[in-house]
């Protein structure tokens, strides 16, 4: 706590000038033609321009100009989920998304100068995702609690009705902590011999995550079988950190940039072919590095170089070329856009393509599986409403046929687990790695028998 | 600023959620997609009911303070502009769909609700809602009303008029009527036609019945690129003097299309071709087939460079979404720009094509032009960026330049975008006094104490300078002979 402390401590004025701002380039795009009204969640929910797209371009422009005070973009701004489907609509090419962090990191500069930021919002984003051991510390206590008959017990006496209401739902979506050793080893497996080609095969480094190696580490190793069956090489750098989205999305671009320089030392070091990530915010904000540290001298060309080198392990599977599994799954699924997926990689196709190969599985599509399922980050603890009213929308999204839930996000993960669970749905919820790799345990098998 | 009384008769009939007061908030309201000129609203509220619609606008009323409906905000003229410091009235959280009767053809929408929206709800019945605006996927029903709008798909169709059968308005009074017949035709005066796109200076529709159509049996769509826009523009002229309706026949040249293809809705268009045409023939299977074949040879006969037929609908898709956002997609060229709306007799196209070339010269602002082709319906883009000093008076003289040629042309100013605030000095080109007196005593009729939407549409008297009438609706004769001796 004290390290951090210290980081905001930092000269006020140099922040500032640090986040100079949204660019006047990137908010003139935009000509207030209204085509992003519809998609954008906020917006469906409160039908009010100021929580639409084109109305958070306004405001941040009438604050860069000058004619409204900072203060008045706050509440739109930080209402924004940053899902970023106006992106994918928007005629002009407005990075809506971008302008978003942007103004969050002058609100935030300026937040800071005042001494205004909330201590627990700076605790969880310094503190916590940005260490590694005190996530796992994090992760031990709260699987000592999953597992020890805490949670029975707090669940029987009711103890949770203490929790605000979000937090205990909060709470019925997260996934049993796997048990890890004290120290973080994945268990790397070796690339399925059947390669065909005499070439070297692609080495893969794989992005842990901050809370994806705490609470998802099974779709890590999920993640890490499926490469190496596929004929790559894993390996884990070590020295990586978290990513930083949820600091970008937060505002602190300065904590973000620490995080990102981290990770790029950590993976160039390591000398693979590509950054390999199963976290959908993960990927887009790696993808982003190059403009994080685009005023650094030092990082700006190393930073672009390995967001060149980021993919979605979906996106990584159909570039590369995968087998098909031969064993049969037998299901029906459905499947989920993540936003940071679909709205800020593009990626749509990909995901489909996996589920679509597995014998068995028939992919039900819901509708608007492009629109958020209010999880966001960490936007269902700051703006539990809207992050509550979105999941509904999701949930009641979800055909009843679906027997599993599938995406490509952990913080989708948690939030739709949660909600599901909120309305006594057992529907299991699935990574799209996590089916091939049971399609692919299937195929072992029956191939044993 | 509004009195503190009616700030707090307007949260008890509409509760605080609904009621935006905030400076700082408000000015998101300032314009619509028009975004030439801006004026501060004094509150933003946001009705639920057609009675808190009535309890707003007799409050309003016997305060004397100005209001006007607002849908989605996606009007191109600033017909939700509040040009008079008005209450806005939003109407997008009256957004639920009443009623839907296949057999009868029938769906009576609250009037937020999304125009798409509408025929996506049917589309697994093989239903739809015809009139398309290019914003169909945000502009609302209700806004189609005021604004009587168009669409791509208006040429075989029709535009909103043909397609509302009934409605239900709340009256600037504060009384609520009810127009037109669900089913048959309604006897005695068109109240409904006169109601459809008088952009909401008459009053504020609360329910709107239109016609639900089913799908055709078959759809073909086209796109051909040609060298010369002349050959293009003769295409079209020879597709429909061999006596086919397209469903829809659109145009765009070529700074559209490089605006449009550096978009998300990126086709590929050749960089070379002057301009591209988009035709769409549907109906039933066999005449679809026989007029497809006769629409690639009039192609062809134009000299056309390729002509392709969408292989599925994801393609279809593709390119009308890449004419239906070509507007916003000028942003990819353009900081700012002004989209005109004049229409013209179709075989004129060539013609006023190289006028408007001649005054984006003259001006030095880049025109880009978009067109439903096959109803002369023409949609100059005109690019201007106003961080420039003095530019945004270029574009507007120079819109009004080409509006002025399409006149002359034997045409007219609007086709589809309504008057608002951005025609409205142009409406003296195109009618006599005499016209536009006839209109303003109509309106006089609805909205006595003018509170409703006012400076729109039709001119204030004494507003019009000049009398260079081409369209004499009206003998002047006529005029103010009424029972009453006129108004």
């Amino acid at each position: 706590m004290v390290k951090s402390e210290a980081l905001t401590d930092r000269s006020s004025e140099q922040t500032i000038k640090m986040f100079a701002g949204p660019d006047p380039d990137e908010y003139s795009k935009c000509v207030h033609c209204g085509f992003c009204l519809e998609v954008c969640p906020t917006y469906q929910q409160l039908s009010d321009e100021n929580h639409s797209p084109r109305g958070r371009v306004f405001l941040i422009k009438q604050v860069a100009e000058g004619t409204l005070p900072l203060e008045a973009a706050v509440d739109p701004v930080f209402t924004c989920l940053d899902c970023r489907a106006c992106e994918t609509v928007c005629p002009s090419g407005v990075p809506v998304g971008h302008l978003i962090e942007m103004s969050r990191g002058q609100i935030h500069a300026a937040r800071t100068q005042a001494q205004k930021q909330s201590r627990r919002e700076r605790w969880m984003l310094r503190g916590l995702f940005s260490h590694p051991k005190r996530l796992r510390l994090a992760g031990n206590i709260l699987r000592f609690y999953q597992v020890s008959g805490l949670r029975q017990l707090a669940r029987s006496v009711g103890a949770l009705k203490l929790l605000p209401s979000h937090l205990q739902e909060i709470e019925a979506g997260l996934p049993t902590v796997p048990l890890k050793p004290k120290e973080r080893s994945l268990p790397l497996p070796v690339p399925h011999p059947a390669s065909s080609s005499g070439r070297q095969p692609v080495r893969a480094a794989l992005l842990t995550g901050c809370v994806m190696d705490v609470l998802f580490a099974d779709v890590n190793d999920a993640t890490a079988r499926v490469i190496a069956r596929n004929h790559m090489t894993v390996v884990v750098p070590e020295g990586q950190v978290c990513c930083g989205a949820l600091h970008v999305h937060a505002g602190d671009r300065e904590e973000a940039q620490a995080l990102a320089r981290r990770n790029i030392d950590a993976f160039l070091g390591a000398g693979s072919d590509f950054v390999v990530t199963n976290s959908a915010g993960c990927g887009a904000a790696m993808k982003e590095y190059g403009d994080l540290l685009r005023d650094d001298p030092a990082y700006r060309e190393k930073a672009k170089t390995f967001s060149a080198m980021v993919r979605d392990i979906s996106e990584l599977l159909i570039e590369q070329g995968f087998d098909p599994p031969t064993g049969s799954l037998d299901q029906q699924v459905t499947y989920h856009d993540a936003c940071h997926l679909c709205h800020a990689q593009g990626i749509r196709e990909q995901p489909r393509q996996l589920i679509g190969a597995i014998a068995g599985v028939e992919l039900v599509e819901m509708p608007d599986s492009d629109r958020c399922c209010g999880s966001a980050g960490v936007y269902n603890l700051t703006h539990p409403d809207m992050a509550r009213q979105l999941l509904e929308r999701k949930i009641t999204d979800i055909p009843a046929e679906a027997e599993a839930v599938v995406m490509g996000n952990p913080g989708c993960m948690i939030q739709i687990r949660a909600g599901l669970a909120a309305r006594e749905r057992s529907t299991p919820v699935w990574h799209t790695v996590q089916l091939l790799d049971m399609a692919y345990q299937a195929e072992d098998q029956s191939s044993k028998r | 600023m509004l009195p503190e009384p009616v700030i707090h008769e307007l949260e008890d009939i509409v509760g605080r959620n609904n009621l935006i007061v905030d400076e700082h908030r408000i000015v998101a309201y300032d314009c619509d997609a028009y975004v030439a000129e801006k004026y501060m609203p004094s509150a933003v509220v946001f009705p639920e009911t057609t009675e808190q619609v009535v309890a707003i606008v007799r409050c309003l009323g016997r305060e004397g303070i100005p209001f006007l409906p607002r849908g989605a905000g996606t009007g191109l003229s600033g017909g939700a502009t509040p040009l008079n410091h008005e209450v806005v009235i939003s109407l997008a959280k009256m957004d639920k769909l009443l009623d839907l009767d296949f057999e009868n053809r029938r769906a009576t929408v609250q009037p937020g609700f999304v125009n798409l929206r509408l025929t996506k709800e049917m589309a697994n019945d093989g239903f739809y809602y015809a009139p398309d605006p290019s914003s169909q996927s945000v502009c609302t029903i209700g806004g189609n009303f005021a604004e009587n709008s168009g669409g791509s798909h208006c040429l075989k169709y029709g535009v909103t008029t043909n397609h509302v059968v009934a409605a239900e308005v709340v009256l600037p009074s504060g009384e609520v009527i009810t127009v037109g017949e669900p089913y048959g035709d309604p006897i005695g005066y068109d109240l409904l036609g006169v109601l459809v796109g008088s952009e909401g200076t008459l009053g504020i529709t609360t329910a709107i019945t239109v016609k639900i159509l089913p799908k055709a049996q078959a759809v073909k769509t086209f796109l051909a690129y040609f060298d010369r826009v002349d050959d293009a523009s003769q295409t079209v002229s020879d597709i429909i003097a061999q006596g086919i309706v397209p469903a829809a026949c659109e145009m765009m040249d070529q700074l559209m299309i490089h605006a449009v293809d550096k978009s998300v809705y990126h086709v590929g268009y050749p960089d070379d071709i002057e301009a591209v045409l988009l035709v769409e023939i549907d109906g039933m299977l066999e005449s679809v087939e026989d007029n497809a074949q006769r629409v690639l040879d009039v192609c062809n006969q134009n000299r056309v460079r390729t002509v392709r037929v969408a292989q599925n609908d994801r393609e279809r898709a593709l390119w009308w979404n890449s004419r239906k956002m070509a507007f916003p997609a000028i942003g990819r060229i353009s900081p700012d720009y002004l989209v005109q709306d004049g229409v013209i007799p179709r075989t004129k196209l060539s013609a006023v094509l190289q006028r408007i070339s001649a005054l984006s010269a003259e001006y030095g602002l880049r025109v880009a032009n978009v067109f439903h082709a096959g109803d002369g319906n023409l949609h100059p883009l005109i690019c201007y960026d106003a961080r420039i000093e003095g530019q945004l008076q270029q574009a507007l003289a120079l819109g009004q330049r080409i509006l002025e040629v399409c006149v002359d042309m034997g045409g007219s100013i609007t086709g589809e975008h309504g008057v608002g605030i951005e025609k409205i000095g142009h409406m003296a080109y195109m009618f006599s006094e005499h016209d536009l007196k006839a209109q303003q005593d109509l309106r006089d009729v609805f909205n006595p104490q003018g509170l409703c939407n006012s400076g729109k549409l039709v001119p204030r008297p004494g507003a019009c300078v000049e009398d260079r009438s081409m369209h004499h609706v009206v003998p002047p004769i006529l005029v103010g002979v009424g029972p009453d001796g006129g108004s």
